[in-house]
């Protein structure tokens, strides 16, 4: 198991590899090997599943090697809840783009599939590497196949759409670039006495402020861009429409969630007291996005466009959410998007397949569709109810935790995002109106073929989660709690102090006691296992967390919550807004 | 008692299997037996749970059944800053409320099905298998809103049932008035569940559980809110804003009347018996919220009485059989919401109760007649149905007396106490109440008058070939037959639902004698304790009644006080419970006056409408012409329709394009002019480098090269031409030489 995630990395880079040396005429062997090599990629990354450890605070499954020694980079994977169940979505998904492409595409097949794996790899790579430059090669790994994908098998304006995407990108990553590389030089490693990449010291150490605004700018840059919030989204609607039903789908589905990925796991824990002043921010761009997302998106005639717009929506209320900063918005941000990936992503397909039989995207060109695909309707219909929050499936659990968790922060910002709701059972509907009710009156409508069994099966795992997360997310948000609380612990320590009596001041006094406790110890002290059922706080421990004002480069290694926490309560207080109370 | 959470299961399971096996395999035989199957025997299981409930003694009357977590424990903050846990099980209960209301359902729920098997014949195969799967998916969900525990499982079943409604309306998809108005129900109902899942979101924010019973205990330990408008206050009026989406009241009504595209017996089962109480019986589950927020009830009361009264008002003109029964349904449930808001749960539940009954009966009638007549739903070419639809006419005349509220008949008991707990309240909601009740005897019976009485002015029947179908075409199985026959009775599967729910409607009243017709109100104590706090021992670590001060003795007083007619909105405190419970017992001589004074109003009602529609019929179309404008403002509906047309859907497409053209012009516009201004610079620069500073090392190598074309010719390489230079210079030399040393 100590390789596990390398081998999740690199087996669709092994893929790309050996499609490299089939013969480009071939094209069912080139479509079945890579078939194959996207389902091997989505079994090795299985056992994370079952052996990822919820109660174990610490990053599991690492693996450390020297990258670059003379820089301080290292190859160091490891994940955590988060990254376990967007790393499954990304396997998962991946799987389903590469089936759904078997007719899809036609020329160049053997590129396409090339660049399909190579991209898989990348964004694995970004959701498990624990060090920044590592982070930063897979984060830029994805631009260039996704360039492709657009450019070279996409629709109408293929190149202004892969440009603008390539460029709008790219310009985020640099600005971003230099944010890391602010940490990097305002940190050395106490151990060795250099500068690291190290992401978990990073998550460990409290810059000054002054440093943490600078740095969360630039992050947000990068990162806002890639959710897209708006001001920064409208790349996404053009690299959507134009994108090939396989590129849409990962886009929507994974690529997303590398912006907001990139928040909860730089932004929030790196940086807390800018987190803590750019709430309003965050929350204004979010609300804005929801509402507007919804409306631009009732405005539209294309079909892809329109599930463009949703997503724009859908992803602003994942970033309201986190920036809740309590556990139950952290949770709902995470799940929703998982399900966000799911039902966007299935909405996509769904696109494709009936852009596929009539090579058109226009809204008005059907209608009626349910007479002639009632298979295809029926499926519709479950993602749609998915994707405007039905209770029972994927999309409420998300939405209410989320909307749940920015009440308790202000009342008025979740009236306005629960506005959301309204508006998108009014696009959802009107496009499902549009497109499967109603009498067929283009004639080109009315023989169809309804789903074969292989687009049935690109859905059919994608509605066992939706009805799986919808009744019992329990597995899934049970995954999360380790993580939720080592991001708690450093953007609201509040919920530390006030939930357990008692709280351990370090890792040494190991066992997990209370479950809002945490304990964000570093990879080298994971070995001992957390043991203590939650719930229970051994009486040896400390009963408080005390700021522990230990230099940066002093010699004791820096495991301390109290120093994870900079100088905590007093400075998030007031910093936090208000406006709920 | 342990298996109630069979009862939702079970059509859920049955819809299941005809939705993924019946549309492709079964017959509609099949289909339909199925369906009625798990809905039997969930009126089974229903019945035993109800039997054994009856039981246990009053106050035990409370069995929880916890499947399995849903939302697992998190923290999360409350108010005042103590931090919570979010935590929402699974969780179903039964308790006096709920047990009436799974009766119902299962038990209306259970003979639409069959109806449904005769109404639907002429449906194509698939059809019928996917019509059964909504009905019973519709069954799953409302029983789950019913059943559920805590307000989240309500929510589960509360917007299921929006989307079962969503999917029977469009049940004919292929038309468009169909799908629009599935489409319309949903989007108002959703508007509804804004308010209601603020409500929930302000709820845990409060009392840091999402548990009815936690909840009601925890509230029954505050101040009632008489004097401003607090948390509770604001937690209920958001609660009732869900309910209006829900329960078609001012001003989220406007969908009802529409859902009337779908088939008949949905309408019957969603849009008159279940579905659309769903929101009374939320602010019934509520009831110690409500009666600690005078001030929502009091809008409770007075949005209740206006719809009635506005519903009725439409509901005076209209000339399509099946809307006139759609706004009496909104009038009915303003009603129950009178009821609500002036603290008579109990009442509010009985009506709803007593209108399941009727409401499904005349609608059943009504399909009945709708399918006797071809898919004509106009009235004004119907009359004279009495001697084709026998059973039809006697049966729809029970549910008109019952809903025009004449004795012994059900309606009467419900609209009565009503009535009554008005008056004790506020006289200007009676005065409006009974007027609406005067309107609905008239527009019933006026209904019953155009369909079943006078002269036959449909289609003949002979040349049934092009004249069936009519205007409306509502049914269009009806499509199917080969040639019309004239108005025909129901098949057997229609008039056996109809027979037993007329039984229905007559008996329904019989649980429900108020005290002053020597009764023993037995409905009114049976639900009480769904209404008020538990006190103590029911809810292990509920907080229960340990808070003490005034806000507790309040809130028990004012339920012991609902239980025995008195009003809680006016009666805030204790003190104000003791002179109305005096004067309980001096109204009893007046009680029955007030009961006879709402006969009258019936009897009136009836008659006018006897008069003008059987009797005299020119009298109505003289009345039309001279009262022309109301006549007009009524038809339309009040303009409402085009009110939202105009302001809501409008503004929110303009505000669509609007957005669009700002996304595409300013804001890719920003993007796109940051990309040209990109590239316009290093198009500049391009000149720059070309021009300037390629210029600058272009004239320096130029000038290197021109010059050098000169030296060039210097340097050919032969010996004679260096020596010829050589020549030269010592020439150059010595004449420079020569010269300047001459000149000096």
């Amino acid at each position: 198991m100590n390789h596990l995630l390398s081998l999740i990395l690199f087996t669709p880079l092994v893929g790309a590899a050996v499609l490299m040396f089939v013969n480009k005429r071939s094209e069912n062997a080139i479509r079945w090997i890579a078939n194959l090599f996207a389902m091997a990629g989505f079994l090795v990354s299985l056992p994370l599943w079952f052996y990822y450890d919820d109660k174990n605070p610490s990053w599991q499954f690492v693996e450390q090697a020297a990258w670059i020694p003379s820089i301080g980079a290292d190859y160091h994977l490891g994940v955590d809840g988060f990254a376990v169940l967007l790393l499954l979505l990304t396997t998962m998904m991946g799987a389903i783009a590469i089936l759904s492409s078997w007719t899809a595409i036609t020329e160049r097949v053997k590129e396409f599939y090339i660049f399909l794996l190579i991209l898989q790899t990348g964004m694995i790579g970004a959701f498990v590497s624990l060090d920044f430059l590592l982070f930063f090669l897979f984060w830029e790994v994805m631009l260039v196949p996704m360039y492709f994908l657009i450019g070279i098998w996409g629709s109408d304006r293929r190149l202004y759409s892969a440009i603008k995407f390539f460029l709008y990108t790219l310009t985020g990553s640099v600005v971003m670039l230099l944010g890391i590389l602010a940490l990097y030089f305002n940190y050395t490693d106490p151990q060795t006495g250099l500068h690291t990449f190290d992401i978990v010291q990073f998550q460990q150490h409290g810059f000054d402020t002054s440093l943490q605004w600078w740095v969360f700018l630039a992050f947000f840059l990068g990162f806002a861009i890639k959710v897209p919030m708006f001001p920064f989204h409208t790349w996404l609607p053009d690299a959507h429409t134009d994108a090939p039903t396989a590129g849409s789908v990962i886009l929507a589905a994974v690529l997303l969630k590398m912006g907001t990925y990139g928040f909860i796991r730089f932004s929030l824990p790196i940086l807390p007291d800018a987190t803590r002043a750019f709430v309003p921010m965050i929350a204004t761009l979010s609300i804005i996005g929801i509402v507007y997302g919804a409306l631009v998106a009732m405005a539209q005639r294309d079909w892809k466009r329109l599930v463009a717009y949703s997503s724009v929506s859908h992803m602003a209320l994942v970033m309201l959410g986190m920036f809740a900063l309590n556990p139950v918005g952290i949770k709902g941000s995470i799940i929703q998007q998982i399900n966000h990936g799911i039902s966007t992503g299935a909405l996509f397909l769904l696109v494709g397949v009936v852009y596929e039989r009539r090579h058109t995207r226009e809204i008005s060109e059907y209608g009626g569709l349910s007479k002639v695909m009632p298979v295809y309707a029926a499926i519709f219909c479950v993602m749609m109810l998915s994707s405007i929050g039905l209770p029972a499936l994927n999309g409420f659990i998300g939405e209410f935790l989320i909307l749940q968790g920015i009440f308790t922060v202000s009342k008025i910002w979740a009236a306005f995002a629960a506005t959301g709701i309204v508006l998108g059972a009014a696009y959802m509907l009107w496009l499902y109106q549009r497109t499967m009710f109603g009498k067929i009156e283009n004639p080109k409508n009315e023989h169809l073929p309804d789903l074969n069994f292989r687009e049935v099966m690109t859905f059919v795992p994608l509605i066992i989660l939706a009805v799986w997360i919808g009744i019992y997310p329990t597995p899934f948000l049970n995954r999360l709690n380790t993580s939720v609380d080592r991001v708690i612990a450093r953007v609201s320590p509040q919920y530390l102090q006030q939930n357990a009596s008692g709280t351990p001041a370090d890792c040494g006094q190991k066992p997990a006691a209370s479950k809002w406790q945490v304990a964000p110890c570093g990879p080298d002290q994971a070995a001992s296992p957390a043991t203590a059922p939650a719930g229970t706080v051994p009486a040896d421990q400390p009963t408080k967390v005390e700021p522990k004002n230990i230099p940066a480069g002093g010699t004791a290694p820096s495991h301390e919550p109290g120093k994870a926490m900079p100088p905590a309560t007093a400075a998030a207080a007031p910093a936090k807004p208000v406006g709920g109370r | 008692m342990d298996l109630i959470w069979l009862i939702p299961l079970l059509p859920g399971l049955g819809a299941a299997v005809n939705g993924i096996f019946g549309i492709r395999y079964f017959s509609k035989r099949t289909a339909g037996v199925l369906a009625c199957t798990t809905m039997a025997i969930a009126l089974g299981l229903s019945l035993t749970a109800f039997v054994q409930l009856l039981g246990l003694s009053p106050e035990a009357r409370v069995h929880d059944v916890v499947l399995f977590d849903w939302f697992p424990r998190t923290a999360l903050e409350m108010a005042g800053g103590r931090i919570g846990s979010l935590h929402i099980p699974w969780a179903f209960r039964l308790d006096p409320l709920s047990s009436m209301m799974i009766l119902i359902v299962t038990g209306i729920g259970f003979l639409i099905h069959v109806y449904s098997i005769g109404y639907m014949h002429d449906e194509p195969r698939g059809g019928v298998a996917r019509y059964f799967s909504y009905l019973n998916l519709f069954c799953f969900f409302m029983l789950t809103l019913v059943l559920g525990a805590n307000y989240l499982v309500m929510f589960v079943g509360w917007e299921g049932v929006g989307l079962c409604s969503y999917l029977l309306i469009g049940y004919w998809y292929e038309k468009k008035s169909a799908a629009d108005a599935g489409k319309k129900a949903f989007i108002f109902n959703r508007v509804g569940d804004w308010g209601f899942l603020l409500g929930v979101f302000l709820i845990y924010f409060t009392f840091g559980s999402f548990d009815f019973r936690e909840v009601a205990n925890a509230a029954a330990t505050l101040p009632v809110e008489t004097a401003q408008f607090g948390t509770l206050s604001l937690i209920t009026l958001l609660l009732f804003v869900g309910a209006t989406g829900k329960s078609a009241q001012i001003p989220l009504y406007v969908w009802l009347p529409d859902a009337m595209e779908g088939p008949t017996p949905v309408s019957a089962l969603i849009h008159a018996a279940t579905m659309v109480t769903a929101g009374v019986y939320m602010v019934g589950r509520n009831a110690v919220l409500f009666t600690h927020a005078p001030m929502t009830m009091e809008i409770v009361a007075i949005v209740g009485v206006l719809t009635a009264v506005m519903a009725a008002s439409i509901g005076l003109v209209q000339t399509d059989i099946k809307r006139v029964l759609a706004y009496s349904t909104v009038s009915q449930l303003g009603y129950m919401f009178v009821a609500m808001g002036v603290g008579a749960f109990a009442a509010g539940a009985f009506h709803l109760m007593t209108h399941a009954f009727f409401k499904a009966l005349l609608f059943l009638c009504s399909g009945a007649v709708i399918h006797g007549m071809a898919g004509e739903q106009n009235m004004l070419k119907m009359g004279g149905l009495r001697k084709h639809l026998p059973i039809t006419f006697w049966t729809m005349m029970i549910g008109t007396f019952a809903i025009a509220g004449m004795p012994p008949l059900s309606g009467f008991f419900s609209k009565d106490e009503i009535l009554y707990k008005a008056f004790l309240s506020n006289k200007a909601i009676w005065g409006l109440a009974a007027f609406a009740a005067l309107m609905t005897a008239f527009y019933m019976y006026r209904l019953m008058s155009l369909t079943f009485f006078g002269p036959y002015r449909g289609a003949a029947w002979e040349t049934a070939g092009d004249g069936h179908g009519g205007g409306h075409g509502d049914d269009a199985g009806h499509g199917g037959h080969a040639a019309w026959h004239g108005p025909h009775e129901a098949p057997k599967s229609m008039t056996f639902a109809l027979v037993v729910l007329a039984v229905g409607a007559v008996l329904a009243g019989l649980v429900g004698i108020p005290a002053a017709l020597g009764g023993g109100n037995a409905i009114e104590h049976f639900l009480a304790p769904s209404f008020e706090a538990s006190h103590g021992a029911l809810t292990a670590g509920g907080t229960g009644h340990a808070g003490t001060g005034v806000g507790t003795e309040a809130g028990a007083t004012t339920y012991s006080g609902a239980a025995t007619h008195t009003e809680p909105a006016t009666a805030p405190g204790a003190a104000a419970f003791v002179p109305a419970e005096g004067g309980a017992e001096i109204s009893k001589a007046f009680e029955l006056g007030l009961m006879a004074f709402s006969v009258l109003l019936g009897i009136i009602g009836i008659a006018v409408a006897y008069r003008f529609y059987v009797r005299s019929p020119e009298i109505a179309a003289r009345l039309e012409q001279r009262l022309s404008g109301p006549h007009r403002v009524l038809t339309n509906k009040y303009y409402v329709d085009e009110l939202y047309d105009a302001t809501v859907i409008t503004g929110t497409m303009a505000s669509a394009n609007g957005l669009w053209t700002f996304d595409r012009h300013v804001v890719d516009g920003a993007v796109n002019g940051s990309g040209w201004m990109t590239i316009f610079s290093s198009w500049f620069s391009g000149i720059i480098d070309k021009y300037l500073v390629d210029g600058l090392v272009n004239l320096v190598g130029s000038v290197l090269q021109e010059s050098s074309f000169v030296f060039r010719r210097l340097q050919t390489g032969l010996i004679q031409n260096y020596a010829l230079l050589m020549l030269f210079g010592v020439f150059a030399f010595v004449s420079i030489y020569l010269l300047l040393v001459r000149s000096l």
